[in-house]
């Protein structure tokens, strides 16, 4: 059949407001999750699981993070890294200093510290906004890297803070093999992304967007300020918690702060920024294209200008290319890869009878 | 008139504000009583909309005192207003332009949900039935002034009319016991002004919600206001029945000599 | 005592050159509404511009490579860059985000950041290079002899650059046509264009002389510490210098500079040594950030109350 919502009607107000109300995106949503799910892991070699498909859902989840703080509740940040750093050495540092710490647990308490912290560096928040606050959240930034090098405690005495992710084993199981890491992640994230998807499409992502569009009117509507700011605060630094959690002990196993530095939060800003800001899905096309677009450019480049021009000229080609991609994309399409996605929908439900 | 006029419900005295060197308000008095139509008219800059902000809690006046329903009120912000039943709109849209008419009327409901955000995170039960249990309620608000064709819509792209409409639709959707409208009506065409003139006598009516308006059209001030007071250089110079303050030298004056 | 005096003022001398960027940021914020993030990146693409026509001039033009004409010339070249650098800008980013909110614009400033910093390593290539003004930085010696207090030379000849460059641009801004109109654009866009002020030739002006300040401080930094990557890091340090000071106010950049130069180096000094050092790194940040709980609006700024 195909892509038409004329037929189906809503006849209650709950099948009014589902995350998929035309009934081919349903279904369009189930075989997306079925082939990540279930095709992916069986089909995929290791290198695709490890180099892209976990990095990516690692990296969806960091940029709902920020889309949450920044697209929703309109809070520039320039801090996320900061704030999956937090999440990394805390679940370290529960697990290693409590025995017998479920991993999930870990998981959970990693975001909820991630997210204290949050809260205080979103304190500045009541008083300043826009730019202000995004220097203000540099604060964050240097400060955490800073300290978790500084302070030997975080790392339990390693030199400059590095740590080794300990085995992740959930009810006796082990996850040793790329494909169980793989299917870990992906629950967790789908999880997490269903979650922030039901705030933002209830009232508490109408407080964020309210406060975002316009505070005196938020305010006058009887949102309290702070308390949907500090909120949007500590939601997004738990799931930027949980995804540098996440980035430890599923992805790249070894971590140091330093890794978490300013050019990774600026990664994760520009994953809103081209999937789409105030978007979830957004978060995910983002964060694909992110990942992708260096590997892509890795093996395209040298074709393209011989291979003569090294390493260097391919990563400062790279530099152009992303800052121009942001520039471009926010002159041309300020609403990201998501909205581009809706275009392009809107167009097939015409077709093929444009009108 | 079906509907009763109260007692005082607000009550402001010896109410100064001031931006750095600029007297917005000087010295002013006046209530509003429960159930009333009350306007508030006078010359541009003549502080109209500083003294709605005084009154919901967007300005603090630096002297005078407010009374609420008998009770003095401490320096009270927006949201505590809101709380006590204070809905608005104002002079320049203040919708949320991200989101659609139907988000932003149902912000207005914020006040009586009550689930907080793990319940909303997990959704199915007690978020998505209160959600719809509110949908009922502005549905019936959106029913009520007629813009069930755009629920739908981002505000952005309304025409200023219709923004001007949602705008009253959210307040509305608050159930609010006092409505402060700052200039609902500017920029609208005839129709547009019947139509709300309409809304607004009608909201008194069936509900009882004591208005507070503030209006530059005198035809439409003098036709559906209980009492009015008037403003010129953050002074009050006249306040009244229509009558009255029609027929006051001083606001005459005031008026001749402006541009109006 | 000495020695608390010799941190102080080596700090202060240092706020001047944090200042000196800041005044960049200043510049354009007052002129654009901008808030451009890529002030930092601008510094360093001048100073690699700089040593880079430095490195081949002598080669190109057949000249000692430590003749004056050589020194002049690429700093001329670089001028030129950073001139082309501010019209393409204008063009290419702004004028398309023109009425954009300020936020839309801060991020695509951060994306000509990475535009401009690839630009600069990909054609000048990302070796650290060191730059040599002429002057030692070694300590003042009659200060030594009598007073027992070591102030850079250095450190005083940048803080004489900063500070006259500081006095030029006020007195461009008071006294010359293109100045006049710049305020005039400062207060009100509106009004300025519809007298007939034309902007974007004001902007591209703006950007210039931005870019022209961006050399200076590029080269004062980069002769410091050398001319590589880590000077776009020292360049954010204007940012904590601006919210101290206000965006829009040139005296407030200086003092917040001398206010962020001063109390960095004696935190790193006093302070740093109980909690492992390396704080400069971020101190800045957190002073203005407690800074800004307390005041806002800045030293400078007035207090603003929303109009609804
Ligand atoms: N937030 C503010 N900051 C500074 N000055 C303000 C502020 N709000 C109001 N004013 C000043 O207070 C005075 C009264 O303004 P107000 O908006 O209350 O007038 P008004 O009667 O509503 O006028 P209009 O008919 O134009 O809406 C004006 O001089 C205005 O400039
Ligand atoms: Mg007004």
């Amino acid at each position: 059949m195909l892509y038409r919502e004329a037929g189906q009607f809503k006849a209650t107000y709950a099948e009014d407001s589902q995350i998929f109300p035309i009934r081919q995106d349903k279904i369009g949503f189930w075989v997306l999750m079925l082939v990540f799910g279930v095709a992916v892991p069986l089909l995929s070699n290791e290198y695709w699981l490890k180099a892209i498909l976990i990095p990516v859902l690692i990296f969806s989840l960091a940029a709902i993070g920020l889309n949450i703080l920044t697209g929703y509740a309109g809070q520039l940040s320039l801090g996320s890294a900061a704030f999956m750093a937090v999440g990394a050495f805390a679940a370290y540092n529960f697990i290693l200093r409590i025995e017998g710490m479920p991993f999930l647990v870990a998981l959970v308490l990693a975001g909820l510290t991630a997210a204290l912290v949050g809260i205080m560096f979103g304190l500045p928040s009541l008083r300043i906004k826009g730019f202000y606050l995004a220097v203000a959240t540099l604060a964050a930034q240097f400060f955490i890297v800073w300290a978790l090098v500084k302070f030997p405690w975080f790392s339990n005495n390693s030199s400059s803070g590095v740590v080794t992710a300990q085995d992740v084993t959930i009810l006796g199981y082990t996850f040793v093999t790329p494909e169980s890491k793989y299917v870990l992640t992906f629950l967790i994230v789908a999880l997490m992304a269903l979650l922030a998807k039901n705030m933002v499409r209830s009232s508490t992502g109408r407080a964020w967007m309210a406060v975002r569009d316009m505070d005196v009117a938020a305010q006058v509507i009887g949102f309290r300020l702070m308390r949907t700011k500090l909120l949007a605060f500590a939601v997004s630094s738990f799931y930027c918690g949980v995804a540098g959690a996440l980035y430890a002990y599923t992805y790249i196993g070894t971590v140091e702060p330093e890794g978490f530095n300013l050019d990774l939060s600026f990664k994760i800003l520009f994953m809103i920024i081209i999937g789409g800001v105030g978007s979830i899905m957004g978060s995910f096309l983002g964060a694909a294209f992110i990942v992708l677009l260096p590997i892509f450019l890795d093996n395209v480049v040298p074709v393209i200008f011989g291979d003569s021009l090294g390493a260097g000229f391919v990563s400062n080609f790279q530099l152009i290319v992303f800052g121009g991609l942001i520039i471009f994309f926010l002159i041309v399409e300020p609403h990201g890869l998501a909205r581009l996605w809706q275009i392009a929908k809107e167009k097939l439900r015409l077709w093929p009878f444009p009108h | 008139m079906a509907r009763q006029i109260g007692d005082v419900i607000v009550d402001l005295q010896n109410i100064s504000l001031r931006f750095g060197g600029v007297k917005a308000l000087t010295d002013i008095s006046f209530n509003v009583k429960e159930h009333e139509i009350r306007s508030i008219i006078g010359p541009n800059g003549a502080g109209k909309s500083s003294m709605l902000n005084v009154i919901n809690g967007v300005y603090h006046p630096q002297e005078g005192q407010i009374f609420f329903k008998g009770a003095l009120r401490k320096k009270m912000e927006p949201h505590e207003a809101a709380e006590q039943g204070i809905a608005r709109t104002f002079q320049n849209i203040a919708l949320f332009k991200g989101m659609t008419v139907l988000d932003n009327i149902m912000t207005g409901r914020n006040l009586k949900m009550k689930c907080n955000f793990l319940q909303h995170a997990l959704y199915w039960g007690a978020a998505q039935k209160e959600e719809i249990a509110h949908r009922i309620k502005v549905e019936e608000v959106i029913e009520f002034l007629e813009i069930q064709d755009i629920r739908k819509t981002p505000v952005g792209r309304l025409p200023y009319g219709l923004q001007k409409r949602v705008e009253l639709a959210r307040a509305l959707a608050a159930e609010p016991h006092i409505l402060l409208l700052d200039e609902p009506m500017a920029g609208m065409n005839v129709e547009e002004k019947q139509d709300m003139c309409r809304f607004i006598l009608d909201v008194n009516d069936h509900y009882g919600t004591t208005i507070v308006l503030i209006e530059h059209d005198m035809g439409v001030v003098m036709d559906i206001s209980d009492r009015v007071v008037v403003l010129d250089y953050g002074k009050k110079i006249g306040d009244g029945v229509p009558e009255e303050v029609k027929n006051n030298p001083e606001v005459i004056k005031a008026y001749l000599g402006t541009s109006h | 005592m000495q020695f608390f005096i010799e941190v102080l003022v080596g700090g202060l001398l240092s706020g001047v050159m944090y200042a000196l960027v800041a005044l960049g940021f200043v510049l354009i914020y007052k002129a654009s509404g901008v808030f451009n993030f890529a002030q930092g990146a601008m510094v360093f693409f001048a100073a690699l511009t700089f040593v880079g026509f430095q490195e081949v001039l002598p080669g190109w033009l057949g000249l000692e490579a430590d003749s004056s004409v050589v020194f002049w010339l690429a700093f001329l070249l670089a001028f030129i860059a950073m001139i082309v650098l501010g019209i393409a800008t204008e063009r290419i980013v702004l004028r398309p985000l023109v009425n954009q909110p300020h936020i839309t614009l801060f991020m695509a400033t951060i994306g000509l950041t990475y535009v401009v910093e690839g630009l600069a390593q990909m054609t000048w290539g990302a070796n650290v290079r060191g730059l040599d003004l002429g002057i030692v930085d070694e300590p003042i010696a009659w200060l030594m002899d009598n007073y027992e207090i070591g102030v850079s030379k250095f450190d005083l000849f940048a803080a004489g650059v900063a500070a006259s460059l500081v006095a030029l641009l006020a007195l461009l801004f008071q006294y010359t046509k293109v100045g006049r109109a710049l305020r005039a654009v400062a207060d009100d866009h509106q009004a300025a264009l519809s007298i007939g002020i034309p902007l974007q030739t004001i902007w591209r002006v703006v950007w210039a002389v931005a870019g022209f300040v961006a050399l200076v401080a590029g080269m004062i930094w980069g002769a410091r510490n050398g001319v590589q990557f880590a000077l776009t890091f020292t360049a954010l340090k204007a940012l904590p210098v601006l919210i101290l000071g206000g965006f829009t106010s040139v005296p407030g950049a200086i003092v917040g500079g001398l206010i962020i130069g001063a109390s960095e180096k004696l935190a790193e000094v006093y302070v740093g040594p109980f909690v492992g050092g390396g704080i400069e790194g971020w101190f800045p940040y957190m002073l203005a950030l407690a800074f800004l709980l307390v005041r806002p609006e800045g030293l400078f700024g007035e207090k603003h109350i929303d109009r609804v």
